[in-house]
């Protein structure tokens, strides 16, 4: 459905007066989603996995590569081109309390992508409306219809924005972060609601997130991100349960467990911060923070994505060896 | 010995939908270098809580009472500028929620952290800044920092800097608000080591206010879990993980997505009520799958389950001992 080939993104960043440097923020990306199925691109923040998401809605033009939709090339698409893909692919944002108008009722805020994509007459108009807040169970409409978005809960305002980007029926939804800003006992309900509509509608899915612990419920295949490139990728019973690269390990061991005996031990982290992308590095991005046993290759080559086990494919020199 | 005992605190809040009861009751107790987690929903009083113990409220207070006993003394009933001088940031500070974004942009950082010393008059210029200096190291940051501004700085290393600025005068008690919410995973690790850390090194005492219960189990030697303005189930960190006895804890702990079961997250249908209108009975029966009869009429006390752990539920009441 939707297909990268070795996308890059680079900014020009003004560093002092006269002064700009390259800052790469996705630097060679080849990754696919299936029809219907969901990738999670998990990350920290600055690692691109925003940018990836904004490439594949062409709300941003790579500087290298291809970008597919379908058979369709949208790389180099003029915006009036454009048009029926917009309506094919919607995006769901993370913050619900600033991504939609205060001024419109919810009745308004869901039907104003009709409006703007001209579909429909008032009253099939609101017939829709009907339909996408049934969906995402904001029941009973009328009553949910005609109120403001401060009078909602996060959830509720979220479900909104799902019910927004669902009205088009889309066929492919960027998701970034949907669930971060909503409480915990009600992020599973958010998620679970999410992945029905996908069933019932068969839409594919990137789901963005910094949570491995939710994409592993909710995704069919997990892609971890680090500064811009992928270094592992698989399923999430590979990804979680058997993961290989340093990385992706550490990741892991961030996520909290309900358990009463974590407070007597330090976590294994990941110290220090995410390199800066505007610095130039040769050799593997992931070697400043890296603790294991490095070799000469770490510093002066970037590791590719190799497969290691059936759909499971890390980017780590290390491990490459651990194969032959 | 108890540094901290709250006892029956109230905060009702005015507005103009009528009088919000933010914090209905609430008693709780802490020893000295202890941690305790205060977990809730939004809206379930969490903050408010915290606000009380501070004294920092906001003009539109309808109710406040209760008894606050810091090492043995009725704090409630000191004047503001007692208050002001004792206990603000000397025996009780805070880390506030969303703190990262209230550093001044025009103030170097290391200045900030001292700022409260500075206004002290105890100690000069030169003393404040040093001691400045050795609690950015102490939370993990190069000393270079001082000179520099808060857009310079990450997330993870402007959260940093409110804790070292909360820890300028050697409280007794800090109380964390949400302190990770708005981290990655990896640099939330790296901050809940840091706070277990200072825990143990600087024996100080910690409340920890999160809505993830899963974090909570990083830090705290006990817990209670707010729900609509009152603590519907306290105990320690073993009581409360190991055989948590309320609906509400069991279902706020299924619907941790772990990585280690395979069992789909849960979630607890329903949004927290109101706080102008508390539901009658149990404040929990409405989204409850376990209600009976009493559960929407009589609203239940505090059963006794064992030493240390007391939950707010009809279902316990056979638990009694």
């Amino acid at each position: 459905m939707i297909r990268l080939e070795d996308v890059k993104m680079y900014f020009q960043s003004r560093k002092g007066l006269f002064k700009t440097v390259e800052i790469k923020a996705i630097d060679g990306v080849s990754v696919e989603i299936d029809k219907g199925k969901t990738l999670a691109l998990v990350g920290e923040s600055g690692s691109g996995k925003t940018t990836l998401g904004r490439l594949t809605l062409r709300l941003l033009k790579p500087t290298a590569g291809h970008v597919f939709f379908e058979d369709l090339n949208i790389t180099d698409l003029e915006e009036v081109h454009l048009k029926s893909f917009r309506r094919r692919a919607q995006a769901i944002f993370q913050d619900p309390y600033s991504s939609i108008d205060p001024f419109m009722n919810v009745h308004q805020i869901v039907e104003e992508p009709l409006i703007i994509h001209r579909i429909g007459k008032k009253k099939e108009r609101n017939e829709m409306v009907h339909k996408a807040l049934e969906d995402v169970r904001l029941t009973p409409t009328q009553e949910f219809s005609n109120k403001y978005p401060h009078m909602l809960s996060g959830g509720q305002r979220q479900r909104v924005g799902i019910a927004r980007a669902l009205i088009l029926k889309p066929e492919y939804i960027v998701t970034d972060e949907p669930v971060s800003m909503i409480d915990a006992s009600s992020r599973a309900e958010i998620l679970h609601l999410m992945k029905n509509l996908q069933d019932k509608y068969r839409i594919t899915v990137l789901y963005i997130t910094h949570d491995i612990a939710t994409a592993k419920y909710f995704a069919d295949r997990i892609a971890v991100m680090y500064n811009g490139r992928i270094v592992e990728i698989g399923p999430p019973e590979k990804v979680v349960k058997e993961p290989i690269h340093p990385y992706t390990i550490k990741l892991l061991a961030a996520v909290p467990e309900p358990d009463p005996s974590n407070r007597f031990k330090e976590r294994g982290v990941v110290e220090g911060e995410p390199p800066n992308p505007a610095d130039i590095q040769w050799g593997c991005r992931f070697e400043s923070r890296c603790q294991l046993q490095k070799e000469d290759n770490c510093k002066s080559k970037q590791p590719t994505l190799v497969q290691i086990k059936p759909e499971h494919y890390v980017a780590c020199f290390l491990k490459d060896k651990d194969k032959s | 010995m108890k540094l901290l005992e709250v006892k029956n605190l109230k905060l009702y809040y005015q507005s103009t939908r009528g009088t919000v009861k933010a914090v209905d009751g609430i008693s709780l107790d802490l020893a000295k270098s202890e941690a305790l987690g205060i977990v809730g929903e939004s809206g379930s009083g969490k903050t408010s809580l915290s606000l009380a113990l501070m004294r920092v409220l906001p003009s539109n207070i309808d109710t406040n009472e209760g008894k606050v006993i810091l090492d043995g003394k009725d704090i409630t009933q000191l004047s503001e500028e007692e208050f002001r001088k004792e206990i603000r940031w000397n025996t009780i500070s805070m880390v506030f929620q969303g703190a990262m974004n209230s550093l001044n942009p025009v103030l170097k950082v290391g200045h900030q952290i001292a700022e409260p010393m500075l206004l002290e008059k105890t100690v000069n210029k030169k003393e404040a800044y040093k001691k400045s200096e050795d609690l950015l190291e102490m939370v993990g940051l190069p000393k270079e920092i001082f000179n520099r501004y808060a857009h310079e700085l990450s997330g993870g290393m402007k959260q940093r800097v409110m804790i070292a600025s909360a820890l300028i005068l050697n409280p007794k008690l800090v109380i964390l608000d949400e302190p990770t919410s708005a981290l990655d995973v990896s640099i939330q690790a790296q901050i809940m080591n840091l706070l277990k850390r200072f825990k143990k090194e600087l024996d100080i005492s910690m409340i920890f206010i999160t809505h993830d219960i899963a974090l909570s189990s990083d830090l705290c030697d006990k817990l209670a879990v707010l729900y609509a303005g009152e603590i519907i189930e306290k105990g320690t960190a073993e009581q409360m993980f190991g055989k948590p006895k309320h609906p509400y804890t069991q279902l706020l702990l299924a619907s941790i997505p772990g990585l280690k079961q395979d069992a789909s997250p849960k979630f607890i249908p329903g949004a927290p009520p109101d706080l102008t209108s508390p539901p009658t009975g149990c404040r929990f029966h409405a989204r409850c799958p376990y209600r009976f009869d009493p559960c929407d009429k009589k609203p239940p006390p505090a059963f006794k389950i064992e030493k240390d752990h007391l939950s707010r539920c009809w279902l316990n009441e056979g638990d009694k001992k």
